[in-house]
């Protein structure tokens, strides 16, 4: 199999999928050209916790699924908690991805920071940019297998 | 419900080919090198396999050369052609932009070793125009090579045309014929082909069997050396089960084309008819110019990837030519050359029929199709775009 069966659930079986009217933060991610976009909104109340998330995502099996953890490894944190996660820890918690798919949990980290950043911008709150990088950069991967 | 519409990639073997290589793996166990009877019998059954290859596209018994595969017969073919006519001073080779990775990468890594290529583009329908081949044609062009009809999108490329303006012009022609043996008729003597490259599990034969033809009088030189098998031109003990197996199901598939098909083009129109009710969403590769069982169809907003693992979740096996698919950055470099943009063609997805479907299949097919295209645009912040007209659609 191509992905685990954590990856398969999150992928049939998304979690906080949607949108969202009244969104305290938006964050899009990634390009169509390469194939994977991911909208992720978050409901952020005055203590500063995340009390719901959506998503929205154009991208395989695997960015799917990587939204979907994400959404669910941040709801009922607050903010600060939320900027800590990585694309590291949303691939252990789908029990991995295959090699070529590691950008989706990178790109899911990046939504997540994206949709934060929305939210300090809105509030004109002060933030250190550095806080709001990915953390790691995973590579595409060049292989050509193409179709048979 | 298990529907299996992927036969472009591989095809399920014909009972008659089992049967044949079930046979030959029990009784013809002999080296057909070997002078003893159990050698002489295998060598009678190898004779045998290479008279119906050759028979079921036109050939001479001894025009042929069991290969590994269609990958195989196309890399020897042209290392083949290439060095042949580089002895001549020839270094030039023409080829096209939609051809299989086993062509496509042969061409690169000559272009490495000094030959010049030059790949001609296809129209918005996937055919190759025949005066572009006469106009890239040198004086110094070594080889043309172009498939006979596509992989992905189906098109059938104008290879009599082809061929006759290659052998007026005295350059050696080769097709990639891996696609279209067994589903179109092929007569590589009356339609003036040089090499052919054919692939047994494309016809409902065994994988990692193929073979290529050479007309008499073409040079061929090894890819692989050894001993003295395929006339010299291919060592290696053969893989007489899988060869045996081959010729089976082709000569089954040769007996039995005309009705075959007519019911799969049927099938093939049937499941185009139905796929098109969905909005923003187009057939690629000419409606009529096509494979029998080819259907490809892009559907704006979504990615391939996701839509074929939910089609499996419902019990059909498709593919598509979106990059996730591939492992690599790009779609399919075929989408890419009929002038899909990148974000469309991430939303392909190729159906390939056969003979043993039904009509029932294919309105499965026509109903579920549309019920994940419509979710997975629900899903889609590029849907989403299209819909509220931030960004405009590509297909109308
Ligand atoms: C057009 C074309 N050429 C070549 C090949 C390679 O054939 P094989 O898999 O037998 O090596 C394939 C399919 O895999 C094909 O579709």
């Amino acid at each position: 199999m191509l992905y685990s069966e954590k990856v398969m659930d999150h992928f049939r079986n998304p979690r906080n999928l949607g949108k969202m009217e009244d969104a305290s933060g938006i964050g899009e991610v990634g390009n169509a050209k390469c194939g994977d976009i991911m909208k992720l909104y978050l409901k952020i109340d005055d203590q500063g916790v995340i009390t719901d998330v959506k998503f929205n995502t154009f991208g395989c099996g695997s960015a799917i699924a990587s939204t979907s953890m994400a959404t669910e490894m941040i709801k009922g944190k607050t903010v600060q908690e939320a900027l800590e996660l990585s694309n590291k820890a949303v691939v252990e918690a789908l029990d991995g991805l295959p090699s070529h798919k590691l950008h989706c949990s990178v790109l899911a980290e990046e939504a997540v920071k994206a949709a934060v950043k929305d939210f300090y911008d809105r509030n004109g709150i002060p933030y250190d940019e550095k806080t709001l990088a990915a953390s790691d950069m995973a590579e595409h991967a060049h292989d050509e297998s193409g179709l048979l | 419900m298990y529907i299996y519409a992927d036969n472009a990639a591989t095809t399920k073997p014909s009972q008659t080919a089992i049967d044949a290589m079930v046979s030959c793996l029990k009784e013809v166990y002999g080296n057909p090198s070997s002078l003893h009877s159990a050698g002489q019998k295998a060598a009678e059954v190898l004779y045998q396999a290479r008279v119906d290859v050759a028979q079921a596209i036109g050939a001479d018994f001894n025009e042929i050369y069991f290969t590994s595969g269609g990958s195989e017969a196309d890399n020897q073919a042209i290392r083949s052609a290439a060095l042949t006519g580089a002895r001549r001073g020839k270094k030039h080779l023409v080829s096209t932009k939609i051809e299989h990775h086993a062509v496509l990468h042969t061409l690169d890594k000559l272009e490495n070793e000094g030959f010049e290529v030059t790949l001609l583009e296809v129209g918005p329908d996937g055919i190759v125009k025949v005066e572009d081949v006469e106009k890239a044609i040198r004086p110094d062009t070594a080889l043309v090579t172009i498939m006979y009809a596509n992989n992905e999108i189906g098109t059938i490329q104008p290879i009599t045309e082809i061929a006759a303006l290659c052998r007026e012009k005295k350059v050696v022609f080769h097709t990639d014929a891996v696609q279209a043996v067994g589903h179109l008729p092929i007569n590589v003597h009356d339609q003036q082909i040089d090499m052919l490259s054919l692939s047994g599990h494309k016809f409902h034969g065994p994988r990692g069997v193929g073979a290529l033809y050479v007309r008499k009088g073409i040079p061929l030189r090894n890819l692989i050396e050894g001993g003295a098998q395929e006339r010299g031109k291919r060592a290696g003990t053969e893989n007489l089960p899988a060869i045996v197996g081959m010729a089976a199901a082709l000569k089954e598939a040769v007996a039995n084309m005309e009705e075959n098909s007519k019911t799969v083009t049927a099938l093939r129109d049937r499941l185009i008819k139905g796929l098109s009710h969905i909005d923003h969403s187009r057939l690629n590769g000419d409606p009529v110019k096509r494979l029998p069982g080819n259907v490809n169809f892009v559907f704006e907003g979504i990615e391939g990837e996701s839509l074929l693992l939910l089609l499996d979740d419902k019990g059909i096996a498709a593919s598509s030519g979106s990059a996730c698919t591939s492992g690599s950055l790009d779609p399919s470099h075929v989408l890419l050359s009929i002038g899909l943009p990148h974000e469309v063609a991430h939303g392909s997805l190729r159906l390939s029929l056969d003979e043993s479907m039904t009509e029932e299949d294919i309105d499965y097919i026509v109903n579920a199709v549309p019920e994940v295209v419509a979710y997975l645009r629900d899903i889609s912040p590029v849907w989403e775009d299209l819909v509220k007209g931030d960004k405009d659609y590509v297909i109308q």
